[in-house]
């Protein structure tokens, strides 16, 4: 469904990714795990065009997207959740929402199917349907993620590029958020790529992963493989701290 | 039929190119990092593992060979610390130092995963009683075979080699279904069992799966024939995981290289350029996910070629041909290359049994003049000079279109071909170098 083949992006002199390949199959959850500064939000906002790659290739179900704006992939059917959720505060729940259909509403769809799809975001979040009303920046920091989630599922993606959902909330309620994510491929078939800080929880509900070390893919494997890697263990699981071995 | 993983098995072309685009990055990085003796490799030959774009950039990376494992003896080329091995293989080391590879956790995993492929493939399912007649020890075919064999759920009987009675025995005994071993080991059950009085057709057998050494089809008819089983062949080496590289499927139209765990190149041996799909030359692999023991562009020495069209079983991974022999068997003819392996299938085809007959190379002048002298047995012997002479042309021909390559015929006295441990020696090269 997405294929990139050897991106290069840069911020100014720094050559942030280098030769970055990897795909989606319709359909999959992938994971990109890596250390702070690796390059992994940097692959979402190659692919939504934020920063767009210098070179390389990306081919979204079979045609190249690498040249189109942001709203323009957005309207092809990917979807961003940007890291810290970058919503609205000042807007209600709803508003926020409706301001993810935004370019529904300019191709004069109707309204009566974007109210439906609000009201589906409300039944994945019923936390936020008893918010409907209330201003954003009051929700608490899982329920502004599940915001930040509803408002990118509005624009009706294929795609979906999740930023660290997790940062910054207690473990119940990541585990709340990431079952939403696995419901999403399984009711809806949403394809997810996802940007985690905490590889255990992304390795446990994701088929692949890809491990980004400065800016280049250093391995591509099933997800439960991940799981049992040493490396990915020791760096990005927490485990076998201490005897770092080098050669 | 079954397929073990038709996703890795049945994937469009594209989408194995990406697969194998992306690992291959991804393997070029990792082993930069941590192989000292790659990193060396690469700088020398000025290439970042960044230059590499395209699966065809491949080219470009240097060869690793067996030298350079002997260089490295034993742990040089690990790319992962010893404590995260949890196996260890060896290759016999007949000639100076063995080679040392290593395992981690997953690449023993990924191993069992390949083994049951090709096991599935030749079709072998969890109702089997699989007798493993490989040895058990350093060498990486008994326990490829039998942790692959685990893996799809059959029952495994660790014969190990050796003991040829017992073997037949259990195998009478235990109702083994599927049989495990050399396809020269085979030959020498279906001989004792001979006279041993055993018959085939009242064994369990149904299934072989042979390997570790190259064989003929005449060998496979013929242990098809004597032992009444449906004999399979698979490929692999110790150096780039041990068996589960390759392995035919039921149409037994090549061996399907598993290219989501390997990329497979054709060079040929003496330019080590990479020849056109279809070519017979030295088959060149590169390992896309071990973790422990990668391998950038194997040298493995085995002339093979490669087909990519897709098999009537569904999968749609590279098929490569039976091996025809190593490189070093490999005769230079007028800049042709000629193996000894295909002359041979050419007079098996016309005799319809194995004939001894040995090949001489001489000069006259600048040229390379290539003999094929055949031992006269009763079916290719005629009284009529002309037949003679007909035959002769034929077999003339018949060599020179799968050659390329004109050659002369000569038959010669039976026996007059010196025997070498109960076989023929094949070549003699009288060319002045």
């Amino acid at each position: 469904m997405l294929r990139i083949k050897n991106i290069n992006t840069y911020y100014g002199q720094v050559h942030a990714l280098k030769n970055v390949s990897l795909h989606l199959h319709a359909g999959e959850i992938v994971t990109l795990i890596g250390a702070n500064g690796a390059g992994k939000t940097t692959v979402l906002n190659s692919l939504s065009a934020i920063t767009p790659p210098k070179s390389g290739e990306i081919l979204f179900e079979g045609s190249t997207i690498k040249n189109l704006s942001a709203d323009r992939i957005v309207d092809l059917g990917i979807s961003q959740v940007p890291e810290g959720r970058q919503i609205f505060k000042p807007l209600s729940v709803e508003d926020n929402l409706e301001l993810g259909a935004y370019l529904r509403f300019r191709k004069r769809e109707g309204r009566a199917s974007i109210r439906k799809d609000i009201e589906h975001v409300f039944h994945l979040f019923p936390r936020l349907s008893e918010r409907r009303r209330q201003i954003a920046g009051t929700l608490s920091g899982g329920e502004q993620q599940m915001l930040a989630i509803g408002r990118a599922l509005m624009a009706k993606p294929k795609i979906l590029l999740l930023d660290e959902p997790s940062m910054g909330l207690a473990p119940l309620v990541v585990k709340d958020i990431f079952k939403v994510v696995s419901k999403l491929r399984s009711e809806q078939g949403t394809t997810i790529l996802l940007v985690e800080q905490n590889a255990k929880a992304a390795l446990a509900i994701a088929d692949r992963g890809y491990v980004l070390e400065t800016g280049k893919v250093i391995l591509e494997e099933k997800a439960s493989e991940l799981l049992e890697n040493k490396e990915v263990q020791r760096a990005y699981l927490g485990k076998d701290k201490k005897e770092i071995w080098e050669r | 039929m079954q397929i073990w993983d038709p996703t890795y098995e049945c994937m469009p072309r594209e989408d194995i190119e990406q697969l194998q685009l992306e690992r291959l990055q991804a393997t070029l990085n990792r082993v930069y990092k941590t192989v000292t003796c790659y990193r060396k490799k690469f700088d020398e030959a000025g290439i970042n593992p960044e230059d590499v774009q395209s699966l065809s950039d491949l080219a470009k990376l240097p060869f690793t060979t067996k030298e350079d494992l002997r260089l490295n003896y034993p742990y040089g080329m690990f790319a992962v610390p010893l404590r995260e091995v949890v196996r260890i293989h060896s290759s016999s080391g007949t000639t100076g130092k063995p080679t040392v590879v290593g395992y981690t956790k997953n690449d023993l995993k990924t191993w069992a995963n390949l083994v049951a492929r090709f096991m599935t493939a030749a079709g072998v399912t969890h109702d089997d009683v699989v007798q493993i007649a490989f040895g058990y020890g350093l060498f990486t075919g008994a326990f490829g075979l039998h942790y692959g064999a685990e893996a799809i759920g059959a029952s495994v009987i660790p014969m190990s080699s050796g003991n040829t009675e017992k073997q037949i025995m259990i195998m009478q005994d235990y109702k083994t279904t599927a049989l495990v071993c050399t396809p020269s080991y085979a030959i020498t059950m279906a001989s004792r069992m001979e006279q041993m009085g055993v018959d085939p057709k009242g064994l369990s057998l149904r299934v072989g799966l042979f390997g570790a050494e190259p064989w003929s089809e005449a060998m496979r008819r013929e242990i098809e024939n004597r032992l009444c089983i449906k004999a399979t062949d698979n490929y692999g080496l110790s150096e780039i995981i041990g068996p589960g590289v390759a392995g035919e499927c039921e149409y037994r139209c090549g061996m399907h290289l598993f290219e989501d765990a390997f990329i497979a190149e054709i060079i040929d041996p003496e330019t080590c350029e990479v020849l056109p799909p279809g070519s017979v030359g030295e088959l060149v692999l590169t390992t896309l996910t071990k973790e422990a023991f990668p391998m950038i562009r194997y040298r493995t020495r085995d002339i093979t070629s490669l087909d990519y069209s897709p098999c009537d079983c569904g999968r749609t991974i590279v098929r490569m041909k039976k091996t025809m022999g190593r490189t070093d068997d490999m005769l230079i003819i007028r800049g042709v290359n000629v193996f000894p392996s295909q002359i041979e299938e050419v007079l098996f085809d016309i005799e319809g049994c194995e004939p001894h007959y040995q090949l001489v190379v001489g000069s006259e002048g600048s040229m390379d003049v290539l003999e094929v002298h055949i031992e006269v047995t009763e079916n290719i012997f005629f009284d009529e000079m002309k037949r003679q002479r007909a035959f002769l042309e034929h077999v003339e021909r018949r060599i020179n279109s799968v050659l390329g390559v004109s050659v002369t015929v000569k038959l010669v006295e039976p026996y007059s071909i010196t025997r070498h441990e109960g076989k023929a020696n094949r070549v003699i090269d009288n060319r002045k170098r």
